[in-house]
Order: structure tokens, then C-alpha cells, then sequence
């Protein structure tokens, strides 16, 4: 039998929960990259730290919702997709709150000619819906994220980020 | 006593019922997976009304239910493949489930990058393509799919490559042709093809000859045909240089390539060396005869 709690008690709890601000936890590997061309350390430090902002771009917008906080972090269909959402979310008076914990990231395809790095993230995180400044539900979740980056002037930028069954 | 009692047995039994209520109320059943844009159903139990939300980074929804009667999500409204909360409210507590969104597993849009857009003849592996494939929403296809890559043009060997994508991404490597000329660059998913232009052009000339003859106070210096080891032309405006040496002091024209050949006038000098060179390709040297 499911439990079930007095939803005004879970309310009450629910306003009380702040997400913890602990710091995520990030692995990388790269022992399965594939393509032609050579992935320099550098350039895999870069990649993978871009791609770490963009989570706490995306925490803002989301949280926020603010759809120019995510231009310095997003292009193309991943910053069509996610402005849309944060345009539902205005239209309903609804917010997300996520928080990464932590990264398992895994660096699968460098594009020959350098245009594009994939990865896929194991990631693990809390996300919280607000209703009117109502918190309805927190959650830990856990998906896999494909991740596609291509390079503007001066760093990566998320082109393709999409959660996938595992 | 007995009437306190019964006033006891009376809240009690007022509780339970109302959390018989709502035990009863809200409680949800809903596919764990669907595909992008596609139709289904979510149960509820009970009586009441409530909202469902249904939230993740690539998409929030939020329907008002009427529990005890299936909610319908209908066709193309959850379109953007990922990961979800599905979050019922209204009952005795929100209920929250996940549920992921499948890309549709039929492509219809690919992003083919195809790398260089000119290149020179016969290089090993000197063209590069690479291949996303998406859905009709722009999800992009995680199954995997079979991609062929085309090379073909007016003249060489047409090249052919089916490779199967690995998370959505399928990629090749081609050598360029032997013979300059426009190639076109094709990647096929589905029925679905990009295509990308290729220039072939020809190499560094193979040799490189000139001839010399008096024309006045000057000298007429033309070079035969230039033509690339394969015997493809040397394009127009490759630029020639010919260097004129007399008594220690050089003079230097550079001349572009026209209709295959270069020309130009030196002064006439007796006992002067003439020499041309294009690129890296050195020429023949000439020392005009001495009158």
C-alpha cells in the first residue's frame, strides 16, 4: 500500500526543501572516442567545461525563466527546444529548479573535419516543480543526456541535448 | 461516557473515510515510454479534479484531469524527445512518475557536414563527411540507421560508403579523384539525402616549360601549357613568376595563368639568365645570347 501524506504537511515540507548547493561531482572519460581526428586534452577540458556551464545556464533559465540566459550556452535546435519551455513555463506560471549532483560523462565522437564533439552524461539530478511559487515536488532524477557541441569564437556551445533511455 | 464514545467512533470513522477519499483519488498509470509526437493515455483513480503536469528541459505541459476518467495527450503535442516528470496534483499527495519521450525512429531531417569544399586531386582520405539524423521533431535518432555516402562527379570513380550510426552520428572519410572537376558529396538516411559540392582541382603543375623569343628591345617569354601530373589543367590565375638576371640585378614579373599558359616581356640583355618558377615547381632557365 502506497503511503500517503496529508498534502498540506507536504507543502509544508515541500517549501522547507532547498536544493542543496553541494558541489557535483564530474567524471570524464574519453577511452571510447571515435572518429579520425585526434581530441587534444585542451580541447576535451574545454568541451567538457562549456558543457558543465550550460547545466547551470539551463538551471537559471529554467528556474527563472529567462530564455536570454541561455544564448551564451545553446544554439541551433538545443536553444530552439529549451526557449520554447521556458516559454510554456511562463504561459502555465510554472518553474523548474534543477540542480546537477553529478556527471558520468563519456566523450564518444570528435567529427573528422572538428566541427562537432558528442558525449553522453549519466547524470544525476533534483529537479523541482513551483506552481505559482507553490513548490509541488521535488525529485532526484537520473537520465543519460546525448550531447552534441560545436564551437563558436570563443568556446562550445550545446547543439543537440536530449535525454535517452538508457 | 457512552455518548463521548460514539462522538469518538463518529470522528474516526469521518478520518478513515476521508482517507479512503483520498487513497482513492489521483492515484496515476501512464506508459513509461512514448514516441515523439505519439498519441497515449493517462489513467487516474478516484473522483475529483487535479492537474497533471508533465515537465523536462525539452518541453511543460500542465492538463487539468478529472479523475476516474483517462486524460488523453493527443497526437504531436509531446514532440521533443527526453526525459520527463510526469506530476500529478489534486489528490492526497502529487504523484510523480517518469517517463521518457523516443525520437520516431523514421529519419527525415539529416545535418551533414562535409569537409573541404576544394581540394586538390588525389588525396588520400581528403574528404570528410559526417552525419546527425533526425526525426520530424528534430529529435535526433539514437537507434541506429544505416547512412550511405556518395562521392560522384562528371569524372572520376564514383565512391560509396553505408555506414550505421552510432548514437545518432555516422561518419566517412573519401579520396579525391583523380580527374578536377565539380564531385557531388551525398548522405542518404531513409530515403532523406544532403548533399554537399566538392571542387576537385588539379595539383602543383608537373613541369614546367618556357620558351623565349626577341620582339624588339624586348624578349617574349611564354610558358607551353602547364597541366598537373595527372594531366588536369593548371586553373587560370595560378601566378608564374619569371626572374630576369643581368650584370647582378634581378627583375622579377609575376604573371597569372590564362587559357593555361603565362606570358610576359623582359628587356632584352645579352648574356642575361631567365628562370621561372610557380609554387614550389621550378622551370627551365634560358641565357639569352650574347650579340
Amino acid at each position: 500500500m502506497r503511503i500517503r501524506v496529508i498534502p498540506v504537511l507536504c507543502l509544508c515540507l515541500a517549501a522547507g526543501i532547498r536544493l542543496a548547493n553541494a558541489q557535483t561531482s564530474v567524471q570524464v572519460d574519453a577511452s571510447k572516442l571515435e572518429g579520425p581526428r585526434v581530441l587534444a586534452k585542451q580541447t576535451e577540458r574545454a568541451a567538457v567545461r562549456d558543457y558543465l556551464q550550460a547545466w547551470k545556464s539551463l538551471s537559471a533559465a529554467m528556474n527563472q525563466n529567462r530564455v536570454d540566459l541561455l544564448d551564451q550556452d545553446f544554439v541551433g535546435i538545443a536553444l530552439d527546444k529549451l526557449s520554447a519551455t521556458v516559454r510554456d513555463q511562463q504561459r502555465l506560471g510554472i518553474r523548474t529548479a534543477y540542480q546537477d549532483l553529478s556527471h558520468d560523462v563519456h566523450l564518444v565522437f570528435y567529427s573528422p573535419e572538428g566541427l562537432s564533439i558528442q558525449m553522453l552524461d549519466n547524470v544525476e539530478y533534483n529537479v523541482q516543480l513551483i506552481d505559482h511559487d507553490k513548490v509541488l515536488t521535488t525529485q532526484r532524477a537520473h537520465a543519460r543526456y546525448v550531447v552534441v557541441l560545436t564551437p563558436s569564437e570563443v568556446r562550445w556551445q550545446v547543439r543537440i541535448f536530449q535525454g535517452d533511455p538508457q | 461516557m457512552v455518548k463521548t464514545a460514539k462522538i469518538f467512533l463518529s470522528g474516526v470513522l469521518f478520518l478513515a473515510v476521508l482517507q479512503s477519499a483520498f487513497a482513492d483519488s489521483g492515484e496515476m498509470s501512464l506508459p513509461r515510454t512514448v514516441v515523439a509526437g505519439s498519441a497515449f493515455s493517462v489513467q487516474t483513480a478516484g473522483s475529483g479534479r487535479g492537474a497533471l503536469y508533465i515537465v523536462g528541459p525539452g518541453q511543460a505541459l500542465r492538463r487539468d484531469v478529472q479523475f476516474g476518467e483517462p486524460l488523453q495527450i493527443a497526437a504531436g503535442v509531446l514532440d521533443n524527445a527526453g526525459h520527463y516528470l510526469a506530476v500529478l496534483v489534486g489528490g492526497s499527495s502529487p504523484e510523480t512518475e517518469e517517463l521518457d519521450v523516443l525520437p520516431a525512429d523514421h529519419p527525415a531531417v539529416l545535418s551533414f557536414l562535409a569537409r573541404p569544399s576544394r581540394l586538390p586531386i588525389n588525396l588520400h582520405d581528403g574528404i570528410s563527411g559526417a552525419v546527425y539524423v533526425y526525426d520530424v521533431y528534430h529529435n535526433l535518432i539514437t537507434a541506429p540507421a544505416t547512412v550511405s555516402f556518395d562521392l560522384s562527379g562528371a569524372s572520376g570513380t564514383a565512391q560509396s560508403r553505408t555506414v550505421q550510426t552510432r548514437n545518432g552520428a555516422a561518419w566517412t572519410q573519401m579520396s579525391s579523384s583523380s580527374k578536377e572537376g565539380i564531385a557531388d558529396f551525398v548522405a542518404t538516411a531513409g530515403g532523406i539525402s544532403s548533399k554537399r559540392i566538392i571542387q576537385q582541382v588539379p595539383g602543383d603543375p608537373c613541369s614546367l616549360h618556357m620558351t623565349a623569343q626577341k620582339a624588339g628591345n624586348e624578349i617574349e617569354l611564354a610558358t607551353d601549357p602547364l597541366r598537373d601530373c595527372s594531366g588536369n589543367p593548371v586553373p587560370d590565375g595560378t601566378i608564374v613568376t619569371f626572374t630576369e638576371s643581368y650584370r647582378g640585378t634581378q627583375t622579377t614579373v609575376d604573371v597569372p595563368l590564362k587559357r593555361g599558359i603565362a606570358q610576359a616581356e623582359v628587356p632584352a640583355y645579352p648574356g642575361a639568365t631567365i628562370s621561372v618558377a610557380t609554387g614550389v615547381v621550378m622551370g627551365n632557365e634560358i641565357r639569352w645570347g650574347e650579340r
